[in-house]
C-alpha cells in the first residue's frame, strides 16, 4: 500500500516537474537579454522529470529489495544472545518465521515472552524501514526536482543530456538479457558448487542409482538417498528419441510436401494449422498423454500381449514428438525453400524427377539448416517439463526399452522442488545440480544448431 | 550427317525407349508419386492429431460446464441462527435436518450418513448467504437449490455407471433410490456450471472454480506486460538503431538468441534461487510469478522488435535525418511508430506464451492450495496453467472434466489473443 503511495507521489513530482522545467524555460527565453533556447521547451521538461523521478524510483526498487534481508540482520543482532548464539542458519530461518508469524498475529497456544517482545520489535524495525523509506525516496525525488531546475537555461543542452540518458536507459535495458544468463550461471553453479560438496561430482554423474528421497547408506550425506544421475540422463535420451522418431519423419515429409509440391493455396491453409501445434501450452499436451495417449497405448499392448508400464517411455516421448513436428517441419521447409532456384532448374534440365531432385540435390543442400531445426527440437525436448511431469513417473530404471517406466532430468527437478523452500538439503541442491547440466546440455545444443544455421545461410547469401 | 530413317529402331547401344527404359521411367515416376503421397500423408497426421487433441479435451470437459443443485426446505431455526448475527450460526445442522426431513422415514444415524452425503459441503453456505442477505428468514421455511455432491453431480451426467456392482461405484444403492426418489419429486435439476468461474479452488469438485487463477494469470500477464514490453522494445531499438557494430554487442545477441532457446524450468530455478532465495520475495505471488515469465518472454519479445524495426525502410530514416531530427527523434517520431503493429503483434505473442507456460511458476510455489482470490501482486496465487495442473493431480472423478474445462478456458484465451494478433498484422501490415 505504502509502495503504491510512493510510486504516485513520485509519479506526480515528475510530472510536476516535467511543467516547471518546460514553465522555466519558456519563461527564460521571454527575458529578451537571455537569448534564444538551445532545444525545444519540452526537452527542459523532460530534464527536470528524469532527474526527478529516476533515481527516485531506482532507490525505491534498491530498498525494497534490500529491506528483508536488512530487517532480518537488524532483528537478530536485537535478540538476546541465547537465542542465537548456537543456532544453525536452518533454526535461525524457523525463529525468524516464528516471529514474524506471531508479529502478523497468527499465534498458536500462548508464546514465549521473548517472542512476543522480539515480534513488537520486528514490528517497530518494519515500521521504521518504512518510514525512512518514504522519507528517503520522496527527499530525493524533490532534491532531483530542484537541482534539474536550477540549471535549465537557455544555452543548456536540454536535448542533448536527455537524449544521453534514454541512450544509458536503453543500453542498460538490452543488458538485462546478459544479466539474466549470468544470474543463471551464477545462481545454478553456487547451488551446483554447494550440492558437490556433499556429493561427490563423479558419483553425481557416473552414478546409476538414484533414489534422492530414500536414505540406504548411513555413512552417506546426512542419511539421505543416493544421487547417481545416470538414470535420470538416460530417461531423458529416451523419451527425446521416442519424441525425434515421431517428430522427424513426420516433420521432414510435411515440409517436402509444402515446400516442393503444394501450391500457394495449400500452403497458406496448412502452415498456420501446423503453427497451432506449437502454440498449445505444454500441459495441455501433459493432459493428452495422460487422458488419450496412454489409455489407447497400454490398450494396444494388451490387445497383443505386451505389458506396457502407465509411466512408459513411449507415452511422453510419443506426445512430445506431435508438440515438435512444427518445430522441424518450418525449420526444414525455410532450409528447403532458401535453396538457390538454379540448383532445382539444373537437376531438372539433367531429367530429374521432382523426387530425386529432392532426394539428390534438395535435401543435401539444405541439410545443415534441417540439422539446426532438428539440435533446437532435440534441445525443446530435453528441457520441456510439464509434459513428462504429468505422464512419466518418478522411479529412475537403467532400461532399454521404450515400453518401461522412466523419469527425466525436469522431473526430478520439479518434484524435489515443489513445496520444499529449504535450500539446504541435498535432496534440493541435487535439482540445482540437476538443472546446472540440463542448461549446460541445452546451452551447448542451442550453440550448435545456431552455429549450424548461420553457416548455412552464409553460403547461399 | 547422320542418316537414319525415320522411325528406324534404335541399335542395342540406344536406351531411350526400350521397354526396359520405360519400365525405368515408370518406376522413377511411381516413386516421385510415392513422396507426394508420404508428404501429404504427414500433412494429414499432424493435422489429424492436432484435432484428435482439442476434441478429445472438449469432449471430456463437456460434463463440466452444467451441475447439479437439489431443492431443500430449510427451516431457519431462531435456536441456531441469531438474526442480529447471522453470519455465525450452525447452518451444517439445518441443512442436516433439511435432508433428513426429505426422508422422514429413515431414523438410524447409521441410515441417515448416506443421505446427508447426497449434498454438498457448501450447501451451508448457500443458506448462509441467502439468511445474511435477509435476516428476516430467521424463523422460517425457506425453499432453496443447494449443490449437490459431487457423486451425485457424476452419477447424473453418467460418469458413474449405475449397472456397475455396488462395490466398483462410488454411490450406493441406497443413495441411488434416494436420488430416484429426489428426481421423482422435482428436487433435482441440471443448471449452467456457474461456480466455475465466480468460486476460487476448493477439495470438493463441486465447489472448485477458477476465479483465483483467473486473477492470478491477470496479475502475472500485467506484471510481465510492464516490465518485458518496454524493457524489450528498449533493447531491441538500441541493438537495431544505435549499437555499434562490435564484440560487446555480438556477445548481446548470442546470448538473446540463446535465452530464447533456454528450457522454462531453468528460469523457474533462476527464480527460485535469486527472487526467492536471495531477496526473499513472497512465495507463491504473481509479482514472483511476473518477473519470472518476463525475463523468459524478453527475447521473444526483442527479436519480434527487431523484425519490425528491420522492415521499416532505410528511406524513412534518412528523410527524417535529412531535415534535421536527432537520431532519438528519428527513431522515436518516425521508425517506431512505424514499426508498432509488428512490435504489438509480438509483444502480444509472447503474452500469449507467457499465459501457458507453467514449469517455472510451479518451482516459485504457484501450485499451492488457495482457496481465496489474490488482492494483489504479492498476495499468494494460483494462475491458469498451474490451476489445470492442481486438478489434475486431484484424485476426485469430478475433477477430471473440470480440468478439462480449465484447458478449454486457457485455449480460449489464447486463441483470442492470438487472432488479436492476427487481427493486427492483416490491419495495420504495410508493404514498402
Amino acid at each position: 500500500m505504502t509502495i503504491a503511495v510512493v510510486f504516485f507521489v513520485i509519479l506526480i513530482l515528475s510530472l510536476a516537474g516535467y511543467w516547471m522545467g518546460r514553465n522555466r524555460a519558456v519563461a527564460l527565453e521571454q527575458e529578451a537579454a537571455a537569448g534564444r533556447l538551445h532545444s525545444l521547451p519540452r526537452y527542459y521538461g523532460y530534464f527536470v522529470a528524469l532527474w526527478c523521478g529516476l533515481p527516485a524510483l531506482v532507490l525505491l526498487l534498491v530498498w525494497l529489495l534490500l529491506e528483508p534481508v536488512v530487517v532480518d540482520r537488524l532483528l537478530l543482532a536485537g535478540l538476546p544472545d541465547r537465542m542465537t548464539a548456537s543456532a544453525t542458519p536452518s533454526e535461525l530461518d524457523l525463529l525468524l518465521q516464528t516471529i514474524k508469524n506471531a508479529a502478523a498475529g497468527f499465534v498458536f497456544g500462548t508464546p514465549k515472552p521473548e517472542i512476543t517482545t522480539a515480534a513488537a520489535y520486528y514490528q517497530t524495525l518494519r515500521f521504521a524501514a518504512r518510514a525512512a523509506l518514504v522519507v528517503c525516496v520522496v527527499s530525493l525525488a524533490i532534491a532531483g526536482l530542484v537541482l534539474a531546475r536550477r540549471q535549465v537555461a537557455p544555452a543548456f543542452r536540454a536535448r542533448n543530456r536527455v537524449e544521453r540518458i534514454i541512450g544509458v536507459l536503453l543500453v542498460l535495458c538490452s543488458i538485462v538479457a546478459i544479466l539474466t544468463t549470468l544470474g543463471i550461471v551464477v545462481s545454478l553453479l553456487i547451488e551446483s558448487v554447494r550440492f558437490f560438496e556433499r556429493v561427490p561430482p563423479h558419483e553425481f554423474l557416473f552414478g546409476l542409482n538414484w533414489e534422492p528421497q530414500i536414505p540406504i547408506r548411513a555413512d552417506q550425506v546426512a542419511g539421505l538417498g543416493a544421487f547417481g544421475a545416470v538414470p535420470v540422463f538416460w530417461g531423458t535420451i529416451m523419451v527425446t528419441v521416442v519424441a525425434m522418431a515421431v517428430a522427424l519423419p513426420i516433420g521432414l515429409f510435411a515440409a517436402i510436401y509444402m515446400s516442393e509440391y503444394a501450391d500457394s493455396r495449400t500452403r497458406t491453409v496448412v502452415k498456420p494449422l501446423l503453427e497451432i501445434l506449437a502454440g498449445i501450452p505444454t500441459i495441455v499436451y501433459g493432459f493428452f498423454a495422460v487422458l488419450v495417449v496412454s489409455p489407447l497405448l497400454r490398450g494396444l499392448g494388451a490387445a497383443v500381449g505386451i505389458d506396457v508400464s502407465p509411466t512408459a517411455a513411449i507415452v511422453p516421448g510419443a506426445v512430445m514428438g506431435i508438440m515438435l513436428i512444427p518445430f522441424i517441419s518450418s525449420f526444414s521447409d525455410d532450409a528447403l525453400t532458401a535453396v538457390p532456384r538454379a540448383l532445382r532448374d539444373g537437376s531438372a534440365a539433367l531429367g530429374a524427377t521432382q523426387a530425386e531432385t529432392i532426394r539428390l540435390v534438395l535435401l543435401p543442400a539444405a541439410l545443415p539448416g534441417i540439422m539446426g531445426g532438428v539440435l533446437l527440437a532435440v534441445s525443446r525436448a530435453i528441457g520441456e517439463t510439464m509434459i513428462v511431469v504429468m505422464a512419466a513417473g518418478l522411479t529412475a530404471t537403467l532400461s532399454l526399452n521404450p515400453l518401461d517406466g522412466v523419469t527425466t532430468t525436469t522431473v526430478q527437478i520439479v518434484t524435489l522442488l515443489i513445496g520444499d523452500s529449504e535450500f539446504d538439503s541435498p535432496k534440493t541442491l541435487a535439482a540445482f545440480g540437476l538443472g546446472f547440466v540440463l542448461f549446460l546440455s541445452t546451452l551447448a545444443l542451442n550453440v550448435a544448431a545456431l552455429q549450424t544455421v548461420k553457416r548455412y545461410r552464409e553460403k547461399y547469401d | 550427317m547422320t542418316d537414319i530413317p525415320r522411325g528406324a529402331r534404335p541399335t542395342a547401344a540406344g536406351w531411350s525407349n526400350t521397354d526396359d527404359a520405360a519400365e525405368r521411367v515408370r518406376r522413377r515416376h511411381a516413386a516421385d508419386r510415392r513422396l507426394r503421397r508420404l508428404g501429404a500423408g504427414a500433412i494429414a497426421v499432424a493435422i489429424g492429431l492436432l484435432v484428435i487433441l482439442l476434441s478429445s479435451i472438449v469432449i471430456s470437459s463437456w460434463t463440466a460446464w452444467t451441475t447439479t443443485q437439489i431443492r431443500l426446505d430449510v427451516t431457519i431455526d431462531p435456536g441456531r441462527i441469531d438474526a442480529d448475527d447471522p453470519f455465525r450460526g450452525r447452518y451444517q445442522d439445518l441443512v442436516r435436518e433439511a435432508v433428513y426431513g426429505l426422508f422422514p422415514e429413515v431414523e438410524s444415524a447409521a441410515d441417515q450418513r448416506p443421505l446427508r452425503d447426497l449434498i454438498s459441503n457448501g450447501a451451508q453456505f448457500e443458506v448462509r448467504e441467502r439468511v445474511v442477505e435477509n435476516p428476516g428468514l430467521v424463523g422460517k421455511t425457506v425453499s432453496i437449490w443447494v449443490p449437490a455432491s459431487d457423486s451425485i453431480d457424476q452419477l447424473r451426467k453418467g460418469v458413474i455407471d449405475r449397472e456397475l456392482p455396488p462395490g466398483r461405484r462410488r454411490v450406493s444403492d441406497r443413495q441411488i433410490a434416494y436420488y430416484d426418489a429426489l428426481v421423482e419429486q422435482g428436487r433435482v435439476r441440471s443448471v449452467p456450471n456457474t461456480t466455475l468461474f465466480t468460486a476460487a479452488d476448493s477439495r470438493f469438485p463441486e465447489l472448485a472454480g477458477l476465479e483465483g487463477a483467473l486473477k492470478g494469470s491477470f496479475y502475472l500477464l500485467l506484471i510481465t506486460a510492464l516490465l518485458s514490453v518496454p524493457m524489450g522494445v528498449a533493447a531491441a531499438v538500441y541493438l537495431e538503431e544505435f549499437a555499434p557494430k562490435n564484440r560487446w554487442t555480438d556477445l548481446i545477441e548470442v546470448n538473446i538468441n540463446n535465452l530464447a532457446a533456454v528450457p522454462s524450468i531453468v528460469f523457474g530455478l533462476l527464480g527460485l534461487a535469486v527472487f526467492l532465495g536471495f531477496f526473499g520475495l513472497p512465495r507463491s505471488a504473481p509479482l514472483v510469478g511476473g518477473m519470472v515469465l518476463s525475463l523468459m518472454t524478453l527475447p521473444t519479445i526483442i527479436i519480434a522488435t527487431r523484425s519490425a524495426l528491420k522492415a521499416v525502410p532505410p528511406s524513412i530514416r534518412e528523410a527524417a535525418l535529412g531535415v534535421g531530427a536527432s537520431h532519438l527523434q528519428m527513431v522515436g517520431h518516425h521508425v517506431l511508430p512505424l514499426a508498432m503493429p509488428g512490435i504489438l503483434t509480438g509483444a502480444i505473442i509472447g503474452m500469449a506464451q507467457a499465459l501457458g507456460e507453467t514449469a517455472p511458476l510451479l518451482l516459485i510455489g504457484m501450485n499451492a492450495f488457495i482457496t481465496a482470490a489474490p488482492e494483489g501482486v504479492t498476495s499468494p496465487s494460483t494462475a491458469l496453467p498451474t490451476q489445470i495442473f492442481i486438478w489434475f493431480d486431484s484424485p476426485e472423478r469430478g475433477f477430471v472434466a473440470r480440468t478439462s474445462a480449465a484447458i478449454v478456458v486457457l485455449l480460449g484465451f489464447l486463441i483470442l489473443m492470438n487472432a488479436l494478433a492476427v487481427f493486427l498484422r492483416r490491419r495495420f501490415e504495410r508493404k514498402w
